[in-house]
């Protein structure tokens, strides 16, 4: 009796809030039944990976211990790896910035946002690796298929990544820069790109150790870095090879990832 | 000769509002140079709005309605001016919330108040020659703030961050000052200082200066002529010795004016809901 009184004493606009708890529980169903769904799709079998323990351990075995003999092998190709990531991400970051700013709601009328915003759907749509393939057949064999690809679709992730952080600007600044008389383009410079700086740091540098991840298998498509050699092992049943090529990149990658961090750090 | 600000039946209307309910209706008013108007009313009475029109921060509505600032003109029927650059170039701008660039440095933030007439090229790259720089710091100077200027604007206090947003305006060389409630965010120690560097400018430099108060009191000390809106008319202009308490009264809808003249709150506060006291821990 109590929660009933308590209801018709709250105001029209408050009763809504009651309801919320079925909305919510409404959700949660939703998302069981997607999981349910799903499982059938996928596949799932978590029993495989106890029914055939035997072998999983012969073939864990295998990896160990690593084989570091050609280690200067792998880490020159570890460089070439982290140069690929290097240019395609500087790449990317160039072409995210006007891209960000056309693909930005309020900057730009909905007549350039919108074309623009599906052009980078587009390259964002399209793995690295599809890229990597395309751009092997276009470039030949090497690490420039490999800058290619990670270039395209990284310029799809900034630019959406660059126009997400304009569109969360405080107006106020930029106003007061276009009441001096300024042009559009000293608008963006001056009230626009100061604040979202510290942002497009963050992401770029984040794209970057992504990318050197990426880049670690484009080789095996044939574009260039170390991912050739760690095809070249798995397919040959080098595992003692493929461990030392892993653990070389886990290493380089975990260090770029604590050195970004730290520039990131500074930047913001 | 053509006065220095010139509204001729000026209307707006929020999109989202319905067609009877304009922000502003049918202004019409002229300020000589030299001037220093306060333009006074209550919160949503369109003074703000109006200002926003006056430098072509806004448009008005399409049917009727021109603004001539300095001779050029900003906007006719709804359109912005083409040239409406170089007109705001010669207006200086002041917000309420200052509106600095928090992440830049003082000294370039008061800068860009050049960027109004220095070559494109050149405001866009930042290349500020030694003559400019010159001009910001003596700017900065006026207001008190030289020493601060390589430090960002985001660490200087409110009071602060306004005199740098009026150097700015200085080093613009502006014809005519807009303030849209300049002290409305201010502590009143740095709210008089702003009005106290507005009245200077106005006297010393001879610039025409119209500022939007909340403070009937600042308005009636530092401006000799007073323009009141009430639901986007004008319903008062002239001395604003004259602003007695009842005219005010009339204007601010509200009947209490203490000795200062500052109106009264008008809001109360909510009355407790009844029925909907806290439930006894039982």
């Amino acid at each position: 009796m109590q929660s009933a009184s308590t209801h018709s004493n709250l105001p029209a606009g408050q009763t809504s809030l009651l309801s919320r708890n079925w909305t919510s529980l409404l959700g949660w169903g939703i998302a069981c039944a997607v999981l349910a769904w799903s499982w059938g799709g996928a596949e799932m079998n978590p029993a495989a990976l106890f029914a055939d323990g035997n072998n999983m351990a012969v073939f864990a075995a295998d990896f160990f211990p690593p084989n570091f003999h050609d280690w200067r092998l792998y880490l020159s190709e570890m460089v070439i790896t982290v140069q690929i990531a290097v240019w395609g991400t500087v790449m990317a970051v160039i072409l995210a910035i006007p891209f960000g700013i056309m693909s930005s709601e309020n900057l730009v009328p909905w007549w350039v946002c919108q074309p623009v915003r599906r052009l980078m759907d587009s390259f964002r749509a399209i793995n690295e690796m599809v890229f990597a393939m395309l751009f092997v057949v276009a470039v030949g064999l090497g690490p420039f298929a490999g800058v290619m690809a990670l270039f395209i679709h990284t310029t799809g992730v900034l630019a959406k990544l660059f126009s997400e952080a304009v569109e969360a600007i405080d107006p106020g600044p930029v106003e007061g820069v276009r009441a001096t008389g300024a042009s559009s383009l000293q608008e963006i410079i001056y009230g626009v790109i100061p604040q979202v700086l510290p942002l497009w740091i963050s992401y770029s540098l984040y794209r970057f150790e992504s990318n050197v991840r990426s880049a670690t298998v484009v080789g095996m498509v044939g574009a260039g870095g170390i991912g050739v050699i760690l095809w070249e092992s798995m397919r040959g049943f080098q595992f003692a090879q493929t461990c030392a090529v892993m653990i070389i990149i886990i290493l380089v990658v975990t260090s770029l990832d604590i050195a970004s961090q730290y520039i990131r750090k500074r930047f913001i | 000769m053509e006065p220095e600000i010139q509204i001729q039946g000026l209307s707006k209307t929020f999109a989202k509002s319905k067609a009877n309910d304009k922000a502003l209706k049918n202004i019409n008013l002229s300020i000589e140079s030299g001037e220093m108007v306060a333009l006074i009313g209550p919160s949503g009475s369109g003074k703000s709005t109006l200002l926003r029109h006056l430098a072509g921060l806004s448009c008005g509505d399409a049917d009727n309605g021109e603004i001539r600032v300095l001779g050029q003109s900003v906007q006719r029927n709804g359109r912005l001016s083409p040239d409406v650059r170089k007109i705001r170039a010669r207006i200086g701008y002041i917000f309420q919330q200052f509106n600095l660039v928090g992440r830049m440095k003082v000294l370039t933030n008061v800068l860009t108040g050049t960027l109004g007439r220095v070559p494109g090229w050149r405001g866009c790259l930042g290349l500020f020659n030694a003559e400019e720089r010159a001009l910001a710091l003596k700017c900065l100077n006026r207001v008190g703030m030289d020493a601060k200027a390589d430090q960002r604007a985001s660490c200087l206090s409110g009071g602060q961050q306004q005199r740098v947003a009026i150097a700015r305006t200085l080093t613009q060389k502006a014809e005519v000052i807009l303030a849209d409630e300049p002290i409305a965010s201010l502590d009143p120690e740095s709210a008089r200082w702003v009005m106290e560097i507005l009245a200077d400018i106005n006297s010393e430099d001879g610039r025409t200066v119209v500022v939007t108060l909340h403070q009937v009191d600042y308005a009636r000390e530092f401006c000799r002529r007073a323009v009141a809106l009430k639901a986007g008319e004008i319903v008062y202009d002239g001395p604003s010795e004259n602003l007695t308490p009842a005219l005010l009264a009339s204007i601010y809808g509200t009947t209490s004016f203490d000795v200062d003249g500052e109106p009264a709150r008008k809001r109360k506060a909510p009355a407790p809901n009844k029925g909907f006291a806290l439930a006894p821990a039982s």
